[in-house]
């Protein structure tokens, strides 16, 4: 049953072979039995999750359901969820029960599906392994020992360990399609603006974007379906129709015109992921597409300008957290001065009060043109190495991350390092545009994924290029052993 | 030596809109605190800012009516700092782009001249809460209603000379901001807040001297009054050998005294940056253009129009258009009177403008409405009433009497026309009082006066003045 | 440009972070390796080039001018640290 698909799940929802209650408590339970070790949940939400499931089955019955109603899902614990806690993996916000619903989790829930609960995650998103989290970091279901990615970390754990057939998840700088690369499932992380970040704690606002974390494309497909669309309440929202992202997601590739940036496969990529890249590519040859090398000069500047960038919005975005209205207030503050310096001292964990660190020298004074500045402009030229790409291809194809999953505790002191394993995921979010990671054969055992990179809102093509690889390989359907 | 006061102002203008700038909380002035926050408002994590379509209009009508550029292209930006007033940690602003830039405002000084004012810029930026310093065991409190609600904060040049020169900048831009419907002006309620740069040079030189800062100044006397003493107080420092600190002041109207803020001094490194939640802001030929045709009739405009329309003088019109409902007041009153427009200036500067000011009444309450002042209007203007019975009728009128007929006819104070009646009462005055008319038939002229007093004091003050003349020219030159 | 503990202690305190003498150290390494990666970014000529400061070339919407939020203190209060009388309270402020 965990290995069925969404599609697969909503039939079988459909035809009565179980209720949304009997799904539901079959997935609870499996996190029960295995999340102990994995760690991928913060907030297991039992019974919120099975009062909802009892009215996706009222619905099942009265015909007025939709292809998601009754289905479980997690979602990553960055999303507001009224009435649940809701702690971006952080101790500030450990006894944060938020008030409201995200514009995610509002339109899912409108759309029938039901909560199994809150993922772990690197706190406030500032992370690549899953181990800034205040909560413990979270295991890869293939090798305990490792990572899973972060920071939707507990998402791509989760799913990889089918202990949610999907999850929501975001994505600043790869937190979506690099834990997704390194459980082997599928992540895609939309055109900034696509989906509405309202609600969406937010970590560097004009990179965040939510998208959905699955085992195939075509659930992707499925989820991103309901999580798109224009919001009011964010005014970075795209005011866009939604295209149908299933209708054309089989279509044929013949002609397909593949960039391979030369610079996402020299100095820095393991070899036998490398190789993993190459297999899938020779598929993609075989599926009628046409393989070009490009070239996206400024990819090596990606990472410092995103360093720059991050930060400084987290820096101000962070600010909130004052133990005043909400969150982690220390003990007796003699002053104002107090109650600010040791609630965020003590609320915050090393990694987020480094970047708010950066952040905050990169904006003062003196500094903001020679930081700030000349990141946006540098950010320029990186987003203009696409637009001259796509005059040639339809989409990028590389690596996800330049390895497969590290061992937890490898790169935990040197965050320098761990930065540079975004390489290949960050020019995208710094330009807006959408990318997908999907699971390829696997390098040594372990998760390797292949990252495809379209224009602006060409999600539903990033969609069928995924699905046909997937229509002729099974590398999805890999699950780790003994799940 | 001989010093130069170096003033400008930034006037914060509360806009009137229904909802505040970035969510859509009610902006009601006096709800029960926190009840008019809303999770935007409270910075709650995920939330995120909608720009409110009337606070962008009320800005572009600002720009338009002092012939500002408005902006085709304005950015928002984010003030950072840490303050319990200030939910997110960061005031929404706009830094490098704002929505108005240059323009001017021509203000009339007390010596009958006018002056230009530079202004340099207009951004739109939202309200902070309050902190409620009351004791809560020691604590401070604090309200987010006011968070949120839109500001425009307006910036001159450092171009005012005088206390006096900065008040009058002040009542102008307070009137203009009512006339465009922008800002309900109530300074007691904090729509309207002026914060004033002062510094002093000697004269003649080019370079600015040093600056203070002057905050909480809620009342334009209590500008004019801090704007002094921070003047006297700079002169102090530097005569005595001192250099005057650029810091921030706050003004103690209890105490008139101005004292340093150093709290809120430290660090003032507020990190300005693009705000990455919202988007630039467009404004199209259009939009402005359509904001143009609703502009009303703007104060110097109207001034200009009463000057030569009603032919009165600069000083007078200037004052009856420092206010639209003045302005309006005055001319129902003439269109209802069909009065001569310089009495009916008269009677409002004068006898009404005394009576509001003494009972502090806001002219839009005042019990002699335009309606009933044209009515007594009128009878002066038929001879019902001399001027001067008029007033005791005005003071009848505003104390709730009823119109000007009503009172009139109760207090019987019709003025006596009739010829006869009046050459009675002169007859008897003359023949009562020999000796004064003896006097004044030798050449004590000045005697005439004391005759024209005793015909008012037997008719009570009910006689035609100019009858009264007449008939006693005529019969003190007879015998 | 090695950052020193007084410019850490200064960015510190704008950000508000209490950061202990024993943390000092290891801070101010971390902070000096990562502007040491974004070092890189000044060698670039960016001569001419518009900083973006947003991925979509969209311009801000306007919302119009209605009140849709009602009253719900009760509920935001329920999560907050310390109020009275419907205020929320800090240690006194001195202006």
């Amino acid at each position: 049953m965990h290995n069925k698909s969404i599609t697969e799940l909503a039939a079988g929802l459909r035809a009565g072979d179980y209720s949304s209650v009997e799904l539901t408590q079959y997935f609870l339970d499996r996190i029960q039995r295995l999340d102990g070790e994995l760690n991928s949940f913060v907030t297991v939400c039992k019974d919120e999750a099975l009062s909802a499931a009892r009215a996706a089955d009222q619905q099942l019955q009265t015909g007025e359901a939709g292809v998601l109603t009754g289905i479980p899902i997690a979602h990553k614990d960055i999303f507001c969820t009224e009435g649940i806690r809701t702690t971006c993996g952080s101790k500030m916000l450990e006894s944060f029960i938020s008030p409201y619903d995200a514009t995610v989790v509002a339109k899912l829930k409108a759309a029938g599906v039901v909560n199994l609960g809150k993922t772990n995650m690197d706190e406030f998103a500032m992370g690549s392994s899953n181990e800034t989290s205040y909560y413990g970091p979270v295991r890869n279901p293939w090798d305990t020992e490792t990572v899973p990615g972060g920071s939707s970390g507990g998402s791509a754990a989760c799913v990889a360990a089918r202990l949610a057939p999907a999850a929501t998840g975001t994505d600043t700088g790869g937190s979506i399609r690099q834990p997704a690369a390194l459980c082997g499932i599928t992540g895609l992380k939309p055109t900034y603006g696509r989906v509405s970040r309202y609600g969406m704690i937010a970590f560097a606002s004009s990179l965040d974007q939510a998208g959905p974390m699955t085992t195939s494309a075509a659930d992707a497909a499925t989820m991103l379906q309901v999580m798109a669309g224009f919001d009011r309440r964010d005014s970075t929202s795209a005011d866009q129709p939604v295209p149908d992202y299933s209708a054309g997601i089989a279509d044929d590739l013949s002609g397909l015109k593949i960039g391979l940036p030369k610079e996402y496969f020299g100095e820095g990529l393991d070899a036998s992921v490398a190789k993993s890249i190459e297999e899938a590519i020779s598929e993609y040859r075989k599926l009628g597409a046409e393989v070009l090398e490009i070239s996206l000069p400024n990819t090596h500047l990606a990472v410092p300008t995103y360093y720059v960038v991050a930060p400084a919005e987290c820096s101000s975005n962070l600010s909130r957290f004052d133990g005043v209205r909400y969150g982690h207030r220390c003990e007796d503050p003699k002053d104002l001065e107090d109650l600010y310096k040791r609630s965020r001292a003590e609320g915050f964990g090393d990694e987020v009060q480094r970047r708010i660190l950066i952040g905050t020298y990169a904006l003062s004074a003196g500094y903001y043109d020679a930081y700030y500045l000349k990141a946006q402009r540098v950010r320029h030229l990186i987003s203009d190495d696409f637009t001259r790409a796509f005059e040639q291809v339809d989409v990028i194809m590389g690596p996800t991350t330049p390895d497969s999953a590290f061992h937890i505790g490898e790169k935990a002191d040197d965050p320098v390092s761990m930065y540079l394993s975004d390489i290949y995921t960050i020019a995208v979010n710094l330009a807006g545009l959408p990318g997908i990671s999907i699971p390829v054969a696997p390098a040594a055992g372990k998760p390797v994924g292949l990252q495809i990179i379209g224009s602006y809102f060409a999600e539903a093509r990033l969609l069928n290029v995924a699905h046909r690889l997937q229509m002729a390989t099974d590398y999805h359907q890999a699950a780790p052993a003994g799940i | 030596m001989q010093w130069e006061t170096v003033i400008g102002l930034e006037i914060h203008v509360q806009l009137a809109t229904q909802s505040k700038i970035f969510s859509g909380a009610s902006t009601a002035y006096g709800a029960a605190p926190n009840t008019q926050a809303c999770n935007v408002d409270l910075g709650m994590p995920g939330v995120l800012p909608v720009l409110n379509q009337e606070a962008v209009r009320m800005a572009v009508k600002f720009g338009v009516a002092i012939g500002a550029q408005v902006a085709p292209r304005s950015v928002f930006a984010r003030k950072n700092y840490f303050y319990p007033d200030l939910p997110k940690g960061y005031q929404i602003s706009q830094m490098e782009l704002p929505i108005v830039g240059t323009g001017a405002l021509t203000i009339e000084l007390e010596n009958g001249e006018s002056k230009v004012v530079g202004i340099t810029r207009a951004h739109l930026e939202e309200d902070a809460g309050k902190s409620l310093h009351e004791d809560f065991h020691g604590m401070t409190g604090i309200d987010l209603n006011r968070a949120g609600t839109p500001l425009l904060e307006i910036v001159s040049e450092p171009d005012m000379r005088s206390a006096a020169e900065a008040v009058a900048y002040a009542k102008k831009i307070h009137a203009l901001v009512r006339y465009i419907e922008i800002c309900d002006g109530n300074m007691a309620e904090g729509s309207f807040r002026c914060d004033a740069n002062v510094s002093v040079r000697p004269m003649g030189q080019k370079e600015l001297g040093t600056r203070a800062e002057l905050k909480n100044l809620n009342s334009f006397r209590f500008l004019e009054k801090a704007i002094n003493l921070e003047v006297e107080r700079q002169i102090d420092i530097i005569e005595s050998g001192g250099r005057v600190v650029q810091e921030t002041r706050l003004y103690d109207a209890d105490r008139h005294e101005t004292r340093s803020m150093r709290s809120k001094e430290e660090a003032n490194d507020y990190r300005y940056f693009p705000d990455p939640d919202l988007l630039p802001v467009e404004l199209d030929d259009a939009f402005i253009e359509e904001i143009k045709q609703t502009l009303p009739e703007l104060p110097d405009e109207k001034r200009q129009r009463f000057e030569s329309d009603y032919a009165l003088s600069l000083q007078d019109a200037a004052v009856l258009t420092a206010s639209r409902e003045l302005a309006d007041y005055y001319e129902a009153v003439v269109a209802a009177a069909q009065s001569d427009p310089k009495i009916a200036a008269n009677w409002v500067l004068g006898e009404l403008a005394a009576a509001l000011n003494r009972d502090a009444v806001d002219i839009s309450n005042s019990p002699v409405t335009a309606k009933l002042l044209a009515g007594l209007l009128q009878r002066i203007a038929d001879q019902t009433i001399s001027g001067k019975i008029a007033k005791q009728v005005f003071e009848a009128m505003w104390q709730g009497e009823g119109d000007a007929d009503a009172v009139i006819e109760a207090k019987g104070l019709k003025q006596i026309t009739d010829s006869s009646a009046i050459e009675k009462m002169v007859d008897e005055v003359v023949s009562n009082n020999p000796k004064q008319a003896e006097q004044y038939r030798s050449g004590k002229e000045k005697l005439f006066g004391f005759f024209v007093g005793q015909v008012m004091k037997q008719t009570r003050g009910k006689a035609n003045p100019q009858q009264v003349n007449e008939l006693l020219k005529k019969r003190l030159a007879q015998d | 440009m090695p950052l020193d503990h007084a410019d850490v202690k200064k960015i510190a305190h704008l950000a508000r972070l209490d950061l202990s003498d024993e943390r000092m150290g290891g801070i101010a390494t971390d902070l000096t390796n990562i502007l040491e990666l974004v070092e890189q970014l000044s060698a670039v000529d960016t001569e001419g080039v518009v900083p973006m400061a947003h991925p979509l070339q969209m311009a801000q919407r306007l919302r119009s001018d209605e009140v849709t939020e009602t009253n719900c203190r009760e509920l935001f209060q329920s999560i907050a640290p310390q109020t009275e009388n419907g205020l929320y309270l800090v240690p006194k402020v001195i202006e």
